[in-house]
């Protein structure tokens, strides 16, 4: 099937940059599943809805991985055949360390006080380190081609992702 | 029978029969059946013109089955071997049941709890099963044939086992199920098809048992759940017990203090279960009376000659429900996380479910989103409309108007036991199905040659707080000193939410697969003997049911190869061709025959030699949905 030997830039049409007309991605991957979805073969042959069943989880999988910017940069850097885990263990900062352990104590703080304002900072201040990070993943992937130095950002990225869920659950468990 | 028509080549084939197809919402407290007519999507009534079908089986003395109105009839002055609000029962445990402070005589069961009844024990599965056969009667009345399959609604939120337990009710009740569908998006299928809904769509879906929220993206005719959370144990049910609750308070049958007042007043005798059905009778009734009124009287007599008579406010009834409705917002707060929206950022508001008639429940949804929420389709009706629409989609009766596709998520998290009892998720909730997803994992013992493999359903940390769903041994790996194995586990979950995980060790081969059955549904040997005693001897002889079945899916195959060559026979050559032809000729010939082997090896001919050709279109499929559209031509 076409849908196999193709990278998930190439599937839908796009450019192989980190930087992506998440519009188009969307319009695009809305048209394939829509063409491929086994709910348009119900009347056809096992194999023909095994195909579909097949090139619908592909057109899912390809649309779950583009549309997140942190997986869609993480799997820029597998294309270019860095694994992100890899890079992220070695390449941790101290400063980023120390970081992540004064916001740890601050969740704890607030969470065990029950302060609503001092989470809802918490949750300002990893959103704009979430926004800095992913601004330099763009230039590091886009202009600089670094996918090294791309690949232990990532793994911040996803600790930052983790710990900004920790903190939306603590604000709803005050709720 | 109808003899097979060849046609000519390049001619279309004889456009197949409509299939009757039909939708079935499976409420707690009423149940429908709707089916699209003429293509237009109709609640189907029974004789007497109702629609709704009480959700409630009694088991009479003199043996009778009684279902819907009559049985709610029954509830009061019977109530140990009558069953209402069953579905809370689908799927539970023992300890699951009681939670719910009824009076019934329940059994522990191995899975699921059973209901001591006159008529013997009776499994939830087998009183949902009553009221199935009741619906399907009555389709096939309205609608004049059998049924070729059925659509049935279930909340988001129900887990594996509860779905299963729906299928299992289906099949005892002779009906095929074509798809299990979530209840809050069969609401927006209705709405999106009907009233032209677009944008992100907010279904809000307070059953009599359940409570659902789903978020969906509604755009050109393809509604995408985005994603869907809630509570299977929250619905008006609630509503009415804390009216119980407050009236046994009130007139000092229990002390005030009394954490559990149901419970120590049936304990305490004080209560007689008919009694406690009749003050929920009336609780439900007072309720609904505070829709429109502000205050009205609790009254209740009770079997000591006694009653109960008390004023209720609207606003007592609000006092004694705000926790409830608070959980909603809750559950609510977190699904537009999930789905990373903001209330602000919903384009429509859907109310579904008759307990979402409730004052405080519409001002605590339109006090949180900030506008007035939708209910323009009657919330009782809105999910069997919705079930209707997608069945005939699924039966293959998409018309010209039809083109329209659902994209369904998976609500629970799966995932694996790993060491010390902690939970590995491999598919995440609120993932787009078809999806499959693959980790690897390793042994932790030198020359380890077996790995357990234990499948959970379940958002906790903890595997003892998550259902488990299937339990598999991977045998034969290699010895190999500990950590060395690559072992891959890879979970697919089809369109239909059907679950199959496979483990494989890397370097030698082997593997290890099964397809997720919950063990705690009924076993295929409780169903075959259950079936077996409702159709006492059907008699029908093994070989002709063989060749029966064979002839079906050699019709079936035909029918869709045929239709294949005219939409895109272009795309083989004319030998290619021509292999197709004379399989398909063989397939009819054996038709024909009386051998169901031969029927059986002419299908599987058929099939095999037609893969390339599925191939071929699927990426034909693929290149038309797809090329001709670059980055830089839109704009």
């Amino acid at each position: 099937m076409l849908l196999l030997d193709k990278n998930y830039f190439d599937l839908f049409n796009l450019p192989r940059t980190f930087a992506i007309d998440e519009q188009f991605l969307e319009q695009q991957y809305r048209d394939l599943v829509a063409a491929v979805h086994p709910d348009r073969f119900v009347t056809d042959s096992p194999e023909q809805r095994r195909l579909a069943m097949q090139a619908a989880t592909l057109a899912n999988e390809a649309w779950r991985c583009l549309r997140d910017p942190c997986s869609r940069a993480a799997y820029l850097c597998r294309l270019e055949g860095i694994s992100v885990d890899n890079a992220a263990r070695a390449g941790a900062s101290a400063e980023f360390l120390t970081e992540q352990m004064e916001w740890r104590e601050a969740l704890d703080e607030a969470r065990l006080a029950a302060r609503r304002p001092d989470l809802q900072a918490l949750q300002v201040e990893v959103a704009e380190a979430r926004r800095r990070a992913l601004s330099t993943v763009t230039e590091l992937i886009d202009t600089r081609a670094d996918f090294e130095a791309a690949a232990s950002l990532v793994g911040q990225l996803m600790y930052i992702e983790r710990f900004s869920e920790q903190v939306d659950e603590a604000l709803d468990d005050l709720s | 029978m109808a003899l097979l028509q060849i046609s000519e080549p390049g001619m279309s084939p004889e456009p197949h029969q409509r299939r009757l197809a039909v939708g079935i919402d499976l409420g707690t407290t009423n149940s429908l059946v709707a089916a699209v007519r003429s293509s237009i999507p109709e609640v189907l009534e029974d004789e007497h013109r109702h629609a709704l079908l009480p959700s409630v089986v009694s088991y009479c003395d003199d043996g009778r089955i009684a279902v819907g109105a009559e049985a709610a009839a029954r509830a009061i002055a019977d109530p140990d071997n009558t069953i209402v609000s069953v579905k809370r029962f689908m799927g539970r445990g023992l300890e699951d049941a009681r939670r719910y402070r009824t009076a019934y005589r329940f059994i522990d069961a191995p899975g699921m709890v059973r209901l001591q009844t006159r008529a013997g024990d009776k499994s939830p599965v087998e009183v949902s099963a009553e009221i199935l056969k009741v619906l399907r009667r009555r389709a096939e009345m309205t609608l004049g044939g059998e049924l070729y399959g059925s659509v049935i609604t279930v909340p988001a939120y129900f887990d594996d086992a509860q779905r299963q337990a729906t299928k299992d009710a289906a099949r005892l009740a002779g009906l095929e199920v074509l798809r299990l569908l979530n209840e809050p998006t069969a609401a927006a299928i209705a709405y999106g098809l009907d009233n032209g809904v677009e944008g992100r769509v907010v279904v809000f879906d307070l059953g009599g048992g359940t409570f659902d929220v789903s978020v969906l993206h509604l755009s050109r005719g393809v509604f995408e759940v985005v994603a869907t959370g809630g509570d299977s144990a929250l619905g008006g049910d609630d509503f009415d017990r804390r009216i119980v609750e407050w009236a046994l308070r009130e007139t000092g049958l229990v002390s005030v203090k009394e954490p559990d007042p149901i419970g120590s007043a049936l304990a305490a005798g004080v209560l007689s279960s008919a009694d406690l059905r009749a003050m929920t009778v009336e609780a439900r009734r007072a309720k609904e009376a505070l829709s429109e009124a502000t205050l009205t009287t609790f009254s209740c007599p009770l079997s000591d000659a006694s009653a109960v008579r008390l004023p209720l406010a609207r606003e007592r009834l609000d006092a004694l429900t705000a926790d409830l409705v608070a959980r909603t917002i809750t559950v609510v707060r977190r699904t537009l996380r999930d789905a990373r929206i903001d209330a602000a950022d919903a384009g429509a508001v859907v109310l579904v479910g008759g307990a979402t008639r409730t004052p405080a429940v519409r001002a605590a949804v339109a006090s949180f989103f900030g506008r007035t929420p939708l209910s323009d389709i009657d919330p009782d009706r809105v999910v069997a409309i919705g079930a209707a629409m997608q069945a005939n989609l699924l039966a293959g009766n998409r018309g010209e108007g039809d083109d329209w596709l659902l994209l369904d998520v998976i609500p629970l998290s799966l995932g694996l036991e790993t060491m010390g009892g902690l939970v590995e998720k491999i598919v995440p909730r609120n993932s787009t199905i078809p999806v499959a997803r693959a980790q690897e994992f390793t042994t932790f013992r030198d020359g380890q040659t077996a790995l357990a493999i234990h499948v959970v359903q379940g958002e906790r940390e903890l595997v003892s707080d998550c259902r488990s769903l299937a339990r598999f041994e991977l045998r034969g790996i290699p010895p190999m000193s500990a950590g060395a194995a690559r072992i891959r586990v890879s979970f697919q979950v089809d369109a239909d939410g059907l679950l199959s995980v496979t483990a494989c060790e890397q370097a030698s081969g082997v593997k290890a697969a099964v397809t997720v059955r919950p063990s705690y549904g009924l076993s295929d040997d409780e169903i075959a003997n259950m079936l077996q005693q409702s159709f006492l001897s059907a008699g029908a002889d093994r070989d002709a049911r063989a060749l029966r079945e064979q002839q079906v899916e050699a019709d079936r195959l035909f029918e869709a190869t045929r239709a294949a060559l005219v939409a895109d026979g272009e795309l083989l050559s004319e030998a290619e061709r021509s292999v197709v032809e004379s399989l398909l000729a063989r397939v009819v010939e054996a038709r024909g025959g009386t051998d169901a082997d031969t029927v059986r090896q002419a299908v599987d001919a058929l099939a095999r030699g037609t893969e390339h050709f599925a191939a071929r279109r699927m990426d034909r499929a693929i290149s038309r949905a797809l090329s001709g559209r670059r980055i830089d031509q839109i704009d």
